[in-house]
C-alpha cells in the first residue's frame, strides 16, 4: 500500500504543477536547453524508475511478467490502454491536423474511436476468457500450435517493429527540439529507458507507467483546452468565429481527408479492425482478473479516449487562434522560403507552441515532459507485446512445443527486450532522414488484415481450420504489404515513380476482405483428418468463450 | 472440457439464454454503432456539404461539429450500456450457469 500511496502522491504533485502553472510568465526560450522541461522530465524518470524497482520485486513467474499478475482492475487498465492509444503521435499529430486542416482532424479521430465499442460487444470478452499471455492463445485455441503461432508472431512482430520505428523517429526529432539534445542521444535514451522498465518490471511497472502518463498527459491536455475556452468565455461559438477570422471558413467543414467512397470505407476498416488486432492493445486484456473487468477496461477507456480527442480537437483550434500568425512562433527562415506563416517544428509542434500561449515557460516544460513520458510508455508497451511474441509463441509454444519451464520463458523475453529496444535504437537512426509516413498505416493495414481475421474468426466460426487460417492470414499480410508498397505514398512519394499501381492510400478493404475470403476458402474446402477434429473442439472452446468456464484467473499471491 | 460436460452446459436452458439474449444484444449494438459511422463517414466522402452547413445563418460552426462530437459521446455511451447490463443481467445468468456445473 506504501507504494501505492508514493504513486497517488506523484499523481497530486503532478496535477498541482497543472494548476500552479496559469499563473506563471516567462521568456520565450527555444530549442536551447529547456531547464523546467527536463527537470520535469528527470522527476518522471526517477519516478517511473522507482516503480520498475517496486514492480521488479513483485515480478516472479512468467505470468506476473506478461500480465502483471492478473490483477489488475477495469479502471486502471482501462486507463492503461488510453494510455497505450494516447501515443505522442495522436496527441501532438491529432491537434495539428486540426491545427492545420480544422475539422478533418476531427473525422480521424472519430475514426480511432469507433473500433473501442466493437472491441467490447465482440473481442473483449472471449479473448479474456480463452487466452492467457498473447492474443495467439485464442487464435491456436482448438487449432495447430507451431503453424497458428508462428503466423500471430510474425503478424504481432511485424505491427511491433513498424510502430517502434515510427516511435522512435518521433521522439528522437521531438526531444531534440524540445529539450535540445542530439537526435542519437534521445533515441538511445528512450531505447535504454525503455529497455529498464520492461526487463526489470514487465508488464505491471510497464502498466503503471502508462497509467501516471495517461493521468498526466490528460490533466495537460484538459488545462490547455481549459484555458483556451476559459480566452473566449466558455463559447465554441465566439472560438470558431476567431479561427475562421484566421484561417477561413474551410477549417469549419469535411476537406480533402477523405474524399472519395472507397478511401473512406478503408480508411474506416484500417482503424476499427487494426485496433482491433494491435498486440500491445490486446495483451493488455490479460492484465485483468476475468470477464467483468475486462469489460469495464473498455468503458472506461472509450471514455478517456473520447474526451482525450474532444480535448485535442479544442486545442488544435485554440493553436489556430493563438498560434498561427503569432510571431513567437513563426517560422522566419522557412517563410522566407515558402510563405504561408509555418509554425516552428512544423504543424505537429501545435500542441507545444500552445502550451507555451496558455502557460509560459513552465507549462511548456510540463507539456514537453509528458510527450516525451508518452513516448517511453508507449514503446514500453510496444515492446513487452512483441517480447511476449517472441518468447510465448516462439520459444515456449513452438520451440519447446509448450513444455517451457516458466522462468526460461521469461528470461527468453528480457532478452527478446533487449534486442527488440537494441533494433528499435538502430532503425530509429536509421531512418532519422526517412519519411516515414506509411509506417502506422501499414502497421494498422497488417494489424486489420493478418491479425484481426484469424482472431475473429477463431473465436465466432466453427469452420475455421489450420489450413484456412494460415493461407488466407498469409494472403492478408502479403496484400497488405504489397499494397502499401505500390500504393501512392511508397510508389510515388518515396521511390519517385510517376503513378501509383495502386491508387488507394488506405488497402485495408482490399487486404482484409482478401484474408476473409482466403480463410473460408481454404477452411471449407478443407477435408483433412485434423481439420474434422479442429471444427468437432469448437463447441468446448465457445463453451468456455462464452462463460469463462476453466479461464485463466488472477494468480494468488 | 469433455465431452459429457459440453453437451451438459449445451443443454442448460441458462447458457442457451445466455448465448442467445448476449449475442443477440451485441450484434445490435455493433449494427447501431456500424450504421452511425458509415453514415457519417459516406456522408462526408458523397455530400461533405452536408455537414459543412452553417448551424444557423449567422453563426460559422457548421453541423459537422455537434454530429462529430455526439458520435464520440454516442460510442461512449454504447459501451455504457453494454457493460452494464453484461455486468448485471449476463454475469448473473453465467454465475448460475457455473454453479450448476459445479454442484454435479
Amino acid at each position: 500500500m506504501n507504494n501505492m500511496n508514493r504513486i497517488f502522491l506523484f499523481l497530486i504533485l503532478g496535477s498541482i504543477a497543472v494548476l500552479a502553472s496559469g499563473t506563471i510568465d516567462g521568456e520565450i526560450v527555444k530549442q536551447a536547453l529547456n531547464v523546467p522541461a527536463i527537470v520535469m522530465f528527470v522527476i518522471f524518470v526517477g519516478a517511473t524508475l522507482g516503480i520498475t524497482y517496486w514492480a521488479a520485486k513483485r515480478t516472479k513467474s512468467a505470468k506476473d511478467f506478461y500480465t502483471a499478475g492478473g490483477g489488475i482492475t477495469g479502471f486502471q487498465n482501462g486507463m492503461a490502454i488510453a494510455g497505450d492509444y494516447m501515443s505522442a503521435a495522436s496527441f501532438l499529430g491529432i491537434s495539428g491536423l486540426v491545427y492545420a486542416k480544422g475539422y478533418d482532424g476531427l473525422i480521424y479521430s472519430i475514426g480511432f474511436l469507433v473500433g473501442w465499442p466493437i472491441i467490447l460487444f465482440m473481442i473483449a470478452e472471449p479473448l479474456r476468457n480463452l487466452g492467457k499471455y498473447t492474443f495467439a492463445d485464442v487464435a491456436s485455441y482448438r487449432l495447430k500450435q507451431a503453424p497458428i503461432r508462428i503466423l500471430a508472431a510474425s503478424g504481432s512482430i511485424a505491427t511491433v517493429i513498424l510502430y517502434l520505428i515510427a516511435q522512435m523517429v518521433g521522439s528522437g526529432k521531438l526531444i531534440q527540439l524540445l529539450f535540445g539534445l542530439q537526435y542519437e542521444v534521445a533515441v538511445v535514451l528512450v531505447g535504454v529507458l525503455m529497455i529498464l522498465y520492461v526487463t526489470f518490471g514487465g508488464m505491471l511497472a510497464t502498466t503503471w507507467v502508462q497509467i501516471i502518463k495517461a493521468f498526466l498527459l490528460l490533466s495537460g491536455a484538459t488545462f490547455m483546452a481549459l484555458a483556451v475556452m476559459a480566452h473566449y468565455d466558455f463559447s465554441f461559438g465566439s472560438l470558431f468565429a476567431q479561427a475562421v477570422e484566421m484561417k477561413g471558413l474551410a477549417v469549419m467543414s469535411p476537406g480533402g481527408l477523405v474524399s472519395d467512397p472507397i478511401s473512406a470505407i478503408s480508411l474506416a476498416i484500417a482503424l476499427m479492425f487494426g485496433t482491433a488486432g494491435l498486440p500491445h492493445i490486446l495483451m493488455r486484456f490479460f492484465t485483468v482478473g476475468d470477464a467483468k473487468e475486462a469489460r469495464k477496461s473498455v468503458f472506461y477507456a472509450t471514455g478517456f479516449i473520447g474526451y482525450f480527442y474532444i480535448l485535442t480537437f479544442i486545442i488544435g483550434f485554440g493553436a489556430i487562434v493563438m498560434v498561427f500568425k503569432n510571431p513567437q512562433y513563426l517560422d522566419l527562415a522557412k517563410e522566407a522560403v515558402s510563405g504561408g506563416s509555418p509554425i516552428l517544428g512544423g504543424n505537429n509542434m501545435a500542441a507545444i507552441h500552445l502550451s507555451h500561449a496558455v502557460g509560459g515557460d513552465f507549462f511548456l516544460g510540463f507539456i514537453s515532459a509528458v510527450a516525451f513520458a508518452t513516448i517511453l510508455a508507449v514503446v514500453s508497451g510496444l515492446t513487452l507485446a512483441g517480447a511476449s511474441a517472441i518468447s510465448h509463441d516462439l520459444y515456449a509454444s513452438v520451440i519447446k512445443k509448450g513444455k517451457a519451464d516458466g522462468m526460461a520463458e521469461m528470461r527468453v523475453s528480457k532478452i527478446a527486450t533487449v534486442i527488440l529496444g537494441i533494433i528499435a535504437i538502430i532503425m530509429g537512426i536509421m531512418f532519422e532522414k526517412q519519411n516515414i509516413a506509411f509506417v502506422v498505416g501499414l502497421a494498422f493495414a497488417i494489424a486489420a488484415s493478418a491479425n484481426f481475421p484469424i482472431l475473429f474468426l477463431s473465436m465466432y466460426w466453427k469452420n475455421l481450420t489450420t489450413r484456412g487460417a494460415v493461407i488466407g492470414g498469409s494472403i492478408g499480410l502479403a496484400t497488405a504489404v504489397a499494397l502499401v508498397i505500390l500504393g501512392p505514398i511508397v510508389w510515388v512519394q518515396i521511390l519517385g515513380n510517376a503513378e501509383a499501381i495502386f491508387p488507394y492510400k488506405y488497402p485495408a478493404l482490399f487486404s482484409v476482405t482478401a484474408a476473409f475470403i482466403g480463410i473460408w476458402f481454404f477452411s471449407i474446402t478443407d477435408k483433412s483428418h485434423d481439420a474434422e477434429a479442429e471444427r468437432e473442439a469448437f463447441e468446448a472452446q465457445y463453451i468456455r468463450s462464452q462463460t469463462g468456464i476453466g479461464a485463466e484467473g488472477a494468480s494468488e499471491h | 472440457m469433455n465431452k459429457e460436460l459440453v453437451d451438459k452446459i449445451k443443454a442448460n436452458p441458462d447458457y442457451q439464454r445466455l448465448v442467445k439474449t448476449r449475442s443477440g444484444f451485441a450484434i445490435k449494438l455493433t449494427i447501431t454503432m456500424l450504421v452511425v459511422y458509415f453514415a457519417f463517414i459516406l456522408t462526408i466522402a458523397f455530400n461533405p456539404a452536408l455537414l459543412g452547413a452553417p448551424l444557423s445563418p449567422d453563426s460559422v460552426t457548421t453541423v459537422g461539429i455537434p454530429v462529430g462530437m455526439a458520435i464520440i459521446v454516442f460510442a461512449f455511451i454504447l459501451t455504457g450500456i453494454y457493460t452494464k447490463r453484461a455486468n448485471s443481467e449476463f454475469d448473473d445468468l453465467t454465475n448460475k450457469i457455473k454453479k450448476s456445473v459445479k454442484e454435479n
